[in-house]
């Protein structure tokens, strides 16, 4: 193979359509979910402990930090459900030809900012 | 011939494109029976404790986090497998991946019905 042919790697030069974004994003989500899920089974741990525990965990949900951490994996599960389900739609052949595969990653993000919003107003409530 | 991997979860993608669907519906399910419960219900201790308490609650929730441990390692694989060309760093991650997910599946476990 020809070692001095040109290749351009650069990703900052890359053109990214929509459903590569939310493609990733996917991914990135579920990274996140998946190292959130020691934080949310921690506190599930303490919760169930006793009338104190879950007092305790109340209490740790009325900082900013937790609330923070909290709101980030909760994005990340609704962002990563919102995707999830649109992949389960795909396999039964919808959306799949290039038109609505573009609207439903419009959908997906649209949909999943909604929902965040709505999880901040939960949280924040 | 299909194209596998030893690290494969079940030596062949198709059965890792179906491990990782059916997983994904029994992980919607719980996520929106959760997400429903904290909505619309009043949560305190002695109403999160009763759900915790029944025996299909626990099952199900064990059904979830086996599913959760499934779901995220034909993820993961896929990602490191993805970006992550160098064998030795690969396989340390995805034995990091796997250890935490082991690590999950047990002190769910426990959680579930250690209380």
């Amino acid at each position: 193979m020809n070692s001095k042919r040109p290749v351009n790697l650069d990703l900052s030069k890359f053109h990214f359509p929509l459903p590569a974004i939310t493609s990733i994003l996917h991914r990135t989500s579920g990274i996140i979910i998946f190292i959130g899920m020691g934080f949310l089974l921690y506190g599930l741990d303490l919760s169930l402990e006793g009338e104190s525990g879950f007092n305790a965990v109340n209490d740790l949900l009325s900082s900013f930090l937790a609330k923070l951490i909290i709101w980030g994996i909760l994005s990340a599960l609704l962002y990563h459900l919102v995707a999830g389900i649109k992949h389960l739609l795909m396999d039964m052949g919808i959306g799949e030809e290039l038109q609505s595969g573009r609207l439903a990653a419009k959908a997906t993000v649209v949909i999943s900012v909604i929902l965040i919003v709505l999880a901040g107003v939960w949280i924040w409530q | 011939m299909a194209v596998s991997s030893i690290t494969n979860l079940g030596r062949s993608g198709a059965y890792d494109w179906m491990v990782q669907r059916v997983t994904a519906y029994v992980l919607a399910l719980y996520t929106l029976f959760l997400l429903g419960f904290l909505l619309f219900t009043d949560v305190d201790y002695a109403s999160w404790g009763a759900l915790f308490h029944q025996t299909w609650f626990r099952i199900f929730s064990l059904m979830a986090l086996i599913s959760m441990g499934a779901h995220a390692w034909v993820g993961l694989w896929t990602v490191t497998t993805d970006y992550v060309k160098a064998t030795a760093p690969r396989f340390l991650i995805q034995a990091l991946c796997g250890t935490a997910m082991f690590v999950y599946v047990v002190w769910g476990v426990q959680i579930l019905w250690g209380h």
